[in-house]
């Protein structure tokens, strides 16, 4: 919401500094967001009076005026090519030196001849409008050299207030006021209407018009009908006659100018003017394109069409509430009228609807046609039911004064069921209890009154009346937010005070997700984040009903695609050694509602260390080994008791199982859109399991000495370490302590297929020195029993 | 026996010898002093046997003394020696340490830690919530009205039924305060999802942190200043920080926290539009009707509840111009926050 604090000044009758305005308002009322000077483009521009003008001694359509440019100079000579200039009227005078909107930095210079001391301006150059046929007449009794924004009026400031969804009070000037006016002490009056109101053409609305309980009506021959009181609670209709449609005055022109909205007629910008003063839409048709002539408010009949003003035909349906003449629609109620029923030049009469719209209906209608207006913006969060008489009467006033006209009937106000102001109970104490500080019962009564509430006490409570413009008032806790708000959040201390421990456990997921991410750090992966939506990557996939993009348009149900996505990222900015991981939440397709759980990725590529100038030539490349310790590790944090075994089906790669068989984990090579330089990538993920650990036990250190022993082995095709381990460690028993093989090899020496494996074997007893030949003879036990078992033999030396 | 002494008296002069000598004149004093043949201070421990008894014990105890005196200084002189060839022998001690990979966490992982660290400070617990929601728990039960504006389906990722992707964090209070009994004092970190186009300062999904505790008497004060304390311990200990109303429906009085700009003090600057001011979070004190919702006493229970976003707080400490950079997961960046945040 864009306010004029120049309207604000009108409103409260003093002069406002915009930065304060913007101040309280933020800090008691609702946000600024910026504070925009008006026209400080014009600073240059002074007023001058044309003395004398004489022809352009070398030019036919050039004019040699003699100007009076104030500061008790003498006259210059401007040469001006405007056909409109004449010999005592006031323009806009640019003097030499003088900075135009645009920028352009007006020189002295010679046009055909003559030297011109600077130049009279049209609206179009200082930026006021379109007109450039000729220089602006200016009707102001300032004295030449005066500035000319300050002559006009027209220097002002744009404060720019983002208003919530609950306050519509604020989205009109004398809503902003008023808080405004609570804050610093003033009262909000309208001011007077230039040249208006002229009572014997107001005649009929000196008072209110009779609130009519029905839903049929006739104001000056026009019949009225209100069909869809659902739609429509209250619907008051005026008509004035004899207007002449045209520009408006100037004040009005600029007064809409000063917050964004281009000047249209002078009826459209009377109604404009109330929407932004009282926020009451309005809406002036021209009767005679009413058929009937009738005013029927009623559900629009499916497949009824309309042209709105934007000239779109507009399919209506049952859902929306229409303006109909005695056939056709001819506003689609509270969003947008019909070119046809549009004022325009030729109009004489006019039908002026004032209404309060149910604001659902409204949303829903401008969702379904896909416009929106300041009207349906201002509908949909609820407008003043009860300030509606005030906001027509003044508003015909206002299109009197401006366009002329009058009215020979009282307007007509349907309303078939009347609304009371809302009253709440508010207990004092309440207030002290949920602000934590004693506030004075006359503050509060202060403070609530100051912004239009009426206060009573009563029965040791405050019976609090709410006025129309404060539909978000319904309950004691709002009244109370009121206060705070009101007297300000910063007056009230901010000082730590005891509190009661809460009865929330940790959540264990999160203490899980801590875990594995230590983890993988502390084993020099970086920590990736990516976006959870994209193509779909399986079968089960869960997808997204309305997605921004089709390639964001599925839930990820695994991360490692994310993750290579993230590697042929840094590849193409020529990162080479790339480990990354993530631990995030995936999905997948169930019954009902999708299955989400966190899941624990990595992905590798490039040198397996940095390289050191000492070793020379450059370091291997991550390999499948790499992965395999990465991925033994990350499962090892996120679900422990898990068995890392190799893939089955024949490709590289690993599988983490769990007890009872389901694989909740893979590790693998992948295959991406690589550089040539780039090194292989392995890319491994682990569902995390959230359950809490297992204490870890100590286990008393050794105090014998080991025995270690060195075996070299040839396993025959098929046969893998970890059988040979198994049946070693099985034969040997509990004194084999530990067992790692450091070679591999294949070739000469060895039967073709098979291969020779070393391992180096540690064995301790924990309770008595080992001998040498107890451990010759566990030794011999182990490979009796790989021979026998898998016809491993010793290697020859 | 004097000239026993005598000669240890001697001896004992040769002790200054040894803090100058090099590497080859300590072996040979060594050898000289102490070796096990010819060394002159052996010589007199192997003749002291033959004394008698009453000089033997203070020759014997006057030798001894001085020999520990020689260890200790030739082991002294040693060490010297040993620590000096190292820095002479010609190694350039400016060249490159051999390295390993440094592994790190995302920043916004641990600008989250920091700030639900800070709250823990303050006896805030950790819990979590599904990030796929009803729309009872990621509105209605949050007090928004059936045709609240936030509801329209251009604001938020529906996949089927009422189910939609959490759009805040704020439906796991309504979880949480379902699921256990006041006192309750919980940050809620997690993932959320608007439908917002990805673009400098805007993300389809982001992280937030939530925050409610409820518990008898706890007031606007309460609040006030749980959440400017957080304020001066995340920022800085003299960190300026205001209150301002706002509208959520799900707190009430609802207020935004603000504290002065990180980047210019609170003079005015282009990242806080000249206000002086960065906007930290939404809060407020829990609705009665969130409580009632819950089947919780309103009337006997009140609380606060607030709502941040980390990645902006973490682009505005840390200077990030584009919240893109932390999704897009280029190991350099990465690499720049994985000694931490200071």
């Amino acid at each position: 919401m864009i306010v004029s604090r120049r309207w604000l000044e009108a409103l409260l009758d003093r002069p406002l500094d915009a930065r304060d305005v913007s101040d309280r308002l933020t800090l008691h009322a609702a946000a600024v967001d910026a504070v925009v000077p008006l026209h400080q483009d014009l600073g240059d521009i002074l007023i001058a009076r044309v003395l004398e003008v004489k022809k352009h001694p070398d030019a036919d359509r050039l004019s040699l005026c003699l100007v009076d440019a104030g500061g008790g100079g003498k006259p210059l000579e401007v040469v001006c090519g405007a056909p409109n200039v004449q010999t005592g009227k006031v323009y806009p005078y640019a003097p030499v030196g003088a900075v135009l909107p645009g920028g352009l930095k007006l020189e002295r210079k010679k046009i055909r001849g003559v030297e011109s001391n600077g130049m009279l301006c049209s609206a179009k150059e200082l930026g006021l409008g379109a007109d450039h046929a000729g220089i602006l007449e200016l009707d102001t009794t300032a004295a030449p050299g005066t500035r000319f924004i300050d002559a006009l009026g027209i220097a002002d400031h744009q404060i720019v207030i983002d208003v919530p969804a609950n306050r519509p009070d604020l989205l009109c000037h004398k809503g902003v006021a008023r808080e405004l006016g609570a804050s610093i002490g003033a009262v909000v009056k309208l001011p007077a209407i230039p040249g208006g109101p002229a009572d014997s053409r107001t005649a009929g609305l000196s008072a209110r018009p009779p609130v009519r309980q029905s839903a049929t009506g006739v104001v000056d021959g026009v019949d009225v009908r209100l069909e869809d009181p659902e739609g429509a609670p209250r619907y008051m209709i005026a008509v004035i006659r004899g207007v002449k449609v045209g520009t408006s005055p100037a004040w009005l022109a600029h007064r809409l100018s000063a917050v964004g909205q281009r000047p249209i007629n002078n009826v459209v910008d009377a109604t404009n003017y109330i929407l932004f003063e009282l926020n009451q839409p309005l809406h002036a048709f021209d009767l005679a394109r009413l058929r009937g002539p009738a005013v029927v408010v009623r559900r629009a009949r499916p497949g009824e069409k309309i042209v709105t003003l934007d000239g779109v035909t507009r399919t209506l349906t049952a859902d929306m509430t229409a303006i109909c003449d005695a056939e056709h629609p001819t506003i689609v109620a509270g969003v947008m009228g019909s070119a046809e029923s549009e004022v325009s030049a030729d109009t004489r009469d006019l039908v002026l609807e004032c209404a309060y719209f149910q604001p659902t209906r409204i949303r829903r209608t401008r969702r379904a046609l896909e416009l929106s207006s300041e009207s349906s913006y201002r509908f949909e969060r609820g407008i003043d039911q009860l300030g509606m008489p005030d906001a027509l009467r003044r508003a015909i006033e206002l299109i009197i004064a401006v366009a002329g006209g009058e009215v020979r009937a009282p307007a007509l106000d349907l309303w078939p069921e009347p609304q009371q102001e809302r009253t709440i109970f508010l207990r004092p104490e309440r207030v002290n209890h949920l602000l934590g500080v004693a506030i004075e019962r006359p503050e509060v009564e202060r403070l609530l009154t100051g912004v239009g509430f009426f206060v009573a006490p009563k029965d040791g409570r405050l019976a609090v009346q709410v006025p129309g413009w404060r539909p978000d008032v319904t309950r004691e806790v709002d009244l109370i937010e009121e206060v705070a708000r009101l007297k300000g959040y910063d007056a009230f201390p901010d000082e730590l005070r005891a509190y009661r421990p809460g009865t929330v456990p940790d959540a264990p997921d999160e203490r899980a997700r801590a875990r594995v991410r230590e983890q993988l750090v502390r084993a020099g992966l970086l920590e990736a984040r990516t976006m959870p939506l994209g193509p779909p990557d399986g079968p089960d996939a869960v997808p997204i009903l309305n997605p921004m993009s089709a390639e964001e348009a599925y839930l990820r149900r695994r991360l490692v695609p994310g993750l290579m996505r993230r590697i042929e990222y840094n590849w193409a900015n020529r990162n080479r050694d790339i480990r990354l991981f993530e631990v995030g939440t995936v999905f997948r397709r169930g019954t009902g509602a999708p299955e989400e759980w966190t899941s624990v990725a990595g992905v590798l590529t490039g040198a397996r260390r940095p390289a050191h100038w000492s070793e020379g030539a450059k370091v291997p490349d991550m390999d499948i080994w790499d992965l395999k310790y990465h991925f033994e590790l990350a499962v090892a944090a996120a679900a422990p008791g898990c068995n890392v075994e190799p893939a089955t089906g024949g490709a590289v790669g690993w599988v983490a199982v769990q007890q009872g068989g389901e694989v909740v984990g893979q590790a693998n090579p992948l295959e991406a859109d690589a550089p040539v330089w780039a090194a292989p990538l392995f890319g491994f993920e682990v569902r995390l399991a959230a359950a809490e650990r297992d204490l870890v036990g100590y286990r008393a250190l050794p105090l014998q000495p080991p025995v270690e022993r060195d075996v070299a082995l040839v396993l025959p095709p098929g046969v893998t370490a970890a059988q040979v381990s198994d049946v070693l460690r099985r034969a040997a028993g509990p004194l084999l302590e530990r067992l790692e093989v450091f070679d591999e090899y294949r070739g000469p020496g060895i039967p073709a297929g098979h291969r020779g494996v070393a391992w180096h074997c540690t064995f301790r007893d924990p309770e008595r020195t080992l001998r040498e030949r107890d451990v010759d003879a566990l030794l011999a036990r182990g490979l009796e029993a790989l021979e026998g078992e898998l016809g491993v033999r010793r290697r020859e030396s | 026996m004097r000239d026993l002494l005598a000669a240890l008296a001697e001896l004992r002069e040769r002790l200054k010898e040894i803090p100058q000598a090099d590497e080859r004149r300590l072996s040979d004093l060594k050898t000289e002093i102490l070796g096990r043949k010819a060394g002159a201070l052996t010589h007199i421990l192997g003749r002291l046997p033959k004394l008698e008894p009453s000089s033997k014990k203070e020759v014997g105890a006057a030798a001894n003394a001085l020999k520990r005196e020689f260890e200790a200084a030739f082991d002294a002189r040693e060490r010297d020696l040993k620590r000096a060839a190292g820095a002479v022998t010609g190694v350039d001690l400016t060249m490159p340490a051999r390295a390993g990979w440094r592994g790190g966490l995302h920043l916004v992982t641990q600008v989250v830690d920091e700030i639900c660290d800070i709250f823990r400070g303050l006896g805030f617990t950790r819990a979590v919530g599904p990030e796929a929601e009803t729309e009872r728990y990621n509105f209605f039960a949050l007090n928004f009205p059936k045709d609240h504006p936030a509801l329209d389906a251009q604001d938020s990722f529906y996949l089927g039924g009422d189910l939609l992707l959490r759009t805040h964090t704020s439906p796991v209070q309504i979880r949480t305060l379902e699921r256990y009994p006041p006192p309750i004092r919980v940050v809620i970190p997690g993932q959320v999802y608007r439908r917002d186009p990805f673009d400098a300062s805007h993300s389809p999904v982001f992280q937030q942190i939530e925050g409610l505790a409820v518990d008898e008497g706890i007031s606007f004060v309460d609040f006030k200043a749980t959440l400017a304390t957080f304020a001066r311990r995340f920022f800085a200990p003299d960190t300026r920080v205001r209150f301002r109303p706002s509208f959520f429906p799900f707190t009430e009085p609802s207020a935004e926290m603000d504290v002065q700009c990180q980047i210019c003090g609170g003079a005015g600057c282009a990242t806080c539009k000249q206000t002086g001011w960065m906007e930290i979070l939404g809060s407020g004190m829990v609705h009665p009707a969130v409580l009632e919702n819950c089947g919780v006493d309103s009337e006997r229970y009140t609380g606060f509840a607030w709502g941040m976003g980390p990645e902006r707080i973490a682009m505005s400490r840390h200077g990030i111009p584009d919240i893109r950079l932390l999704f897009e997961s280029d190991v350099r960046f990465l690499a720049q926050f994985a000694g931490g945040t200071r």
